[in-house]
């Protein structure tokens, strides 16, 4: 019997991935993510609301409160080690009617349940003088101080480095296509290419975790991807709220949110359709619509016109409405069902499984552990001398290459340098924000594009927007 | 008798012609200048246009250098022209006005470089 | 810090004349700041023909035009900077630039004039739904990947927007083999040049429809695919009239907007229909010293009114340089655009100190036939003139004296609009 290759292999490279990936690091273990897309943060994880929830959504006992609090109590620590941009802003729960109070009430009474610290029910006139743009309706919100926002590609990014500068091997463009229980472990077919063999999977797959739980498992679950639509504003309507808003789920069903982004965008949404293809990130002009007339009932005055995008991102919603995290088989451990609050709770996730794991394998920790990570600097954010000292170093952050977020060409370069680097345009965008302004990559394209053939020598007519198939030219003119 | 009402072209006014062609004599109405009638008989005659692209330029500091026919060309040989103009290459230096292509397409006419480019 | 006398933002058309004009009444101390490798803007990207015809009574292309101005720049050895993005610009005029060269540098200009152009308006903005595929892109950007560094953005086309951009993009992607199948315009009319329509949809066979957007976009990775609908007389698509379009590639040339991020940081006032610095006649913004002009301060259909206007930016910027803020401006009256006319370029005027003539550039709101353009000094008619078409897309032009402001001592406003017979 020939060895198997892998201590453990993880399937898919999103934030709950890449959040095990970076836990498992810390063992002897030898440890490959795979992920089916050209990078890491390619699927769910980089379409969603982008918050880091305080956690008193989620039922109380459930293994979503659970981990939606840890991940949010250690959520500033973690920004801190490994450098993501997160901060707490606070999150209202919005009750439009002297009605409603009970459910708000019970809400609150959730969050304490769940262990969410400093939560309180505040008056309208309070929320208003907190948040002036907030509708004249409101009687009263849930304030939970706690809650924040996160950069989600940040997030992802930075917990993927650590995890391949800890020694996890990360494959791209690697799709399993099937699992089989062998000798010691598994086999993972993959599509073009051999097969990998490893003692234990993690199933991290998104919103194809129950094809793989199901290709195992006995028991079988059954994800269902919930579409949300968003719209992303200009940084010129980046403070017309602060905190994040919620609205109480009444009878608006379940509500849509308009938060600041980390950056400094307005964004709003999400919607919820629930839908049968799970490559369905599309938006449609009915849900963008739903989005913008349900924002109205929370915050006035949203500037609308200053939309720069719109994006549809696919919630792995269990049929249960839990997520389901362990052992589910003999060495198969599942992270399936991820969705809100799965961006929350992936860094909690990720120290539970990969003790689970060790654990198990009767791994040791290394004694070598890097535990902290370094981000691309951000140069526009710096000091005039700073700034003047790096580009004196490295005269390539002196030339801006996004005029509409500041970016120069040294950071896009880093963003390809670095561990994993950047090998596509949204790659590049996710690590250093290029293409992300009101522009929307109009001007950088043609320079970017230079960037990366110089800098990995792939040819201009083979530089994808993404994964292959989404090559930019078709050749020379 | 054939009346044609067309868009003159030779300036951005674009002032609507007609042209009144009867056998050999053609009249031309509705435009506000002189090269707007010779347009308009050129056009229903013989059209003509110039036709502006690019050339591939080796070791320049730009990659293409642009180009223009000096004079208009048959409208019916637009894609002959562009067909030469896609299959040749120049080196560096080029000159704004200098002649990259003689005749092109076997029309006469010039292709001549609309801007400069410096060797690397 | 180093204090230069006039600094020009923008080393396009608009910051080259601007130069040159500067130069010529006078002053030494100039210096053009720009983003690219080369001086020209983006009349480096527009290779085809149409330019100068004002200026040099020429049919020029646009580098050709490009040329003509950066040879005056360079034969007046008027100094310029290149790669170089300005960041800051303070209301005391403080200029912040950023180059490989020098880092971060702080500069004190006596005057400041604003040429930086416009960009265009993405996807993004109209919120078209659908997927997110490579292959869609502003007409602008296809342009310049295609004339500056050869390359085709791909083989079916499809263009939404009829602007002058979309049109000459769909005959260079046709011209280079690529299949545009069809330019859609939101507008019942183009936003484009006539002459444009001619030789760049009706000389390939390309169909024009307007009254249509496109409300899907298909295609995971690259396009495959969009559907264009009419849609009514309030822009909304209209059920039933779904036409279905496979393509890989989507152009856009739906709007171009003043780039005005330094502007409004210098604390600049900003027009709201323009989206570009309110100015008076002599082009200067409501901040002393910083004036505006070209594609910054409105978007132009022609480069030569970019050059006549960025001309008089710089002879009014030098003399400020020379003289000063002048001890009185004597009346300023706001000029005031309405029924069908949308805006006017200036938006205040200095009866009394202006120069003789002062041209009023502006637009109108819908395409209007047998109109009139009046002037009017508070409810006085001054002057009408018929146009037999008007049209959003063609910027026009009226002509103050300075003279006919003598009898109107207490004139409040000028009012310049549309007006049936």
């Amino acid at each position: 019997m020939s060895e198997l290759q892998y201590d453990v292999t993880i399937i898919g490279g999103g934030v709950t991935g890449a959040a095990v990936a970076r836990e498992l690091s810390r063992y002897q273990l030898k440890t490959c993510l795979v992920e089916r897309a050209e990078d890491v943060c390619s699927g769910t994880s980089k379409a969603n609301s982008a918050i880091v929830h305080a956690g008193y959504d989620a039922a109380v006992g459930s293994v979503k409160a659970r981990f939606n609090v840890e991940g949010n109590r250690i959520m500033g620590e973690l920004s801190r080690d490994l450098d993501f941009a997160f901060r707490r802003n606070g999150s209202l729960v919005l009750c439009f009617a002297e009605a409603d109070r009970p459910a708000l009430q019970a809400l609150y009474e959730r969050g304490v349940a769940n262990g969410v610290p400093d939560l309180k029910i505040i008056s309208g006139d309070e929320v208003r003088a907190m948040e002036p743009n907030v509708t004249d309706e409101v009687v009263a919100a849930l304030y939970a101080p706690t809650g924040g926002i996160v950069c989600p590609f940040g997030l992802t990014i930075a917990l993927a480095e650590n995890a391949c500068d800890n020694g996890v091997e990360f494959r791209f463009l690697t799709e399993v296509t099937d699992i089989k229980k062998i000798e010691g472990g598994y086999e993972l077919a993959v599509r073009d290419q051999a097969a990998i063999t490893t003692r234990y999977v993690v199933n991290a797959a998104g919103v194809y975790a129950d094809v793989f739980h199901n290709m195992v498992c006995g028991d079988k679950i059954h994800i269902v991807p919930r579409k949300g639509d968003y719209c992303l504003l200009d940084q010129e309507a980046g403070k017309h709220v602060d905190k994040t808003i919620f609205q109480l789920p009444g009878k608006y069903g379940k509500g849509i949110l308009v938060a600041p982004t980390i950056h400094g965008n307005l964004l709003i949404g999400p919607t919820a359709a629930d839908i049968d293809d799970k490559e369905g990130t599309y938006t449609t002009a009915a849900e963008l619509a739903e989005a913008t007339k349900k924002s109205a009932i929370s915050v006035k005055n949203i500037p609308y016109r200053q939309v720069i995008t719109s994006f549809s991102g696919l919630r792995a919603h269990e049929t249960h409405d839990e997520f389901i995290i362990g052992e589910s088989a003999d060495g198969f451990f599942d992270a399936a069902g991820i969705e809100s609050p799965g961006l929350s709770s992936a860094p909690a996730i990720g120290i539970y499984l990969a003790e689970l794991i060790a654990e198990k394998a009767g791994a040791e920790k290394k004694a070598d552990f890097i535990a902290t990570r370094k981000g691309i600097p951000h140069v526009s954010a710096m000091s005039r001398e700073e700034r003047a000292a790096l580009i004196k170093e490295r005269p390539d952050y002196g030339t801006i290459v996004c005029r509409c977020e500041n970016v120069s060409e040294g950071e896009i370069v880093d963003s390809i340098r670095r561990t994993l680097g950047a090998r596509s345009l949204d790659g590049i965008k996710r690590r250093v924000r290029q293409g992300m302004g009101r522009c929307q990559a109009g001007f950088c394209t043609p320079r970017t594009m230079e960037i990366l053939c110089r800098e990995t020598g792939i040819p201009m007519e083979k530089i994808c927007k993404n994964q292959p198939g989404s090559e930019m030219i078709t050749g020379e003119a | 008798m054939e009346v044609r009402n067309l868009i003159c072209i030779g300036c951005p006014l674009g002032c609507p012609v007609t042209v009144t062609m009867e056998g050999e004599d053609i009249q031309v109405t509705g435009n506000t200048c002189p090269r707007g009638a010779d347009y308009a008989r050129k056009e229903v005659l013989s059209p003509t246009r110039i036709v502006t692209s690019s050339i591939r330029v080796n070791d320049g500091v730009i990659a293409r250098v642009s180009v223009k026919t000096k004079n208009d060309i048959p409208k019916s040989k637009i894609f002959e022209v562009m067909d030469e103009i896609r299959n040749t290459r120049v080196d560096a230096p080029v000159t704004m006005g200098q002649v990259l292509i003689s005749d092109c397409a076997g029309t006469g006419v010039e292709i001549i470089a609309t801007k400069s480019v410096e060797r690397v | 810090m180093t204090h230069h006398d006039i600094v020009i933002i923008g080393g396009g058309p608009a910051g080259l004349s601007a130069a040159a004009a500067a130069r010529k009444a006078g002053i030494q101390d100039i210096l053009i700041l720009e983003r690219d490798g080369v001086l020209g803007g983006i009349l480096n990207q527009c290779i085809h023909n149409g330019f100068g015809l004002h200026t040099f009574k020429e049919e020029l292309t646009g580098p050709e035009y490009a040329a003509r101005y950066i040879a005056m720049v360079e034969e007046e050895k008027i100094p310029y900077k290149l790669n170089t993005i300005v960041a800051d610009i303070s209301r005391d005029r403080e200029v912040t630039y950023i180059n490989k060269k020098e880092g971060l540098v702080t500069i004190q200009a006596g005057a400041v004039i604003l040429a930086m152009g416009c960009r265009e308006r993405p996807r993004g903005a109209l919120n078209t739904p659908g997927y997110r595929p490579a292959g869609i892109y502003s007409a602008g950007t296809a342009q310049r990947l295609m004339n500056i560094e050869g390359y085709c953005v791909g083989k079916e086309v499809v263009i939404l927007g009829s602007g002058d951009i979309g049109l000459i993009m769909a005959r260079r992607m046709t011209l280079e083999g690529a299949k545009v199948k069809v330019v859609a315009e939101l507008m019942p009319y183009s936003g484009g040049l006539k002459r444009n329509i001619v030789q760049c949809l009706d000389d390939y066979g390309i169909p024009l429809k307007l009254s249509h957007t496109i409300i899907n976009i298909e295609g995971k990775e690259r396009l495959t695919g969009i559907t264009l609908a009419e849609v009514d007389a309030n822009r909304n698509p209209i059920p039933g009239t779904e036409e279905h379009y496979s393509c890989d590639t989507l152009l856009l040339s739906v709007g171009l907007i003043p780039e005005n991020e330094l502007s409004k940081g210098a604390g600049v006032s900003m027009n709201r229909v323009t989206s570009g610095p309110n100015v008076d006649d002599r082009l200067e913004t409501e901040a002393e010293g910083i004036y505006a002009c070209g594609n910054v301060l409105h978007v132009h259909d022609l480069v030569d009114f970019v050059s006549q206007e960025a001309a008089l930016a710089g002879e009014n910027a030098a003399a400020y340089v020379k003289n000063g803020k002048a001890a009185s401006t004597g009346r300023r009256v706001p000029l005031m655009a309405e029924n069908g006319v949308r805006y006017t370029v200036p938006q205040v005027l200095n009866v009394d100190t202006m120069q003789d003539t002062v041209t009023v550039r502006f637009r109108v709101a819908d395409v209007y036939k047998d109109r009139y353009i009046a002037v009017y000094y508070d409810d006085k008619l001054i002057s009408r003139k018929k146009k037999k078409v008007l049209a959003p897309g063609e910027m026009e032009q009226v002509v103050l004296k300075k003279s006919s402001f003598a009898d109107y001592p207490e004139i409040g406003r000028i009012k310049i609009c549309t007006e049936v017979e």
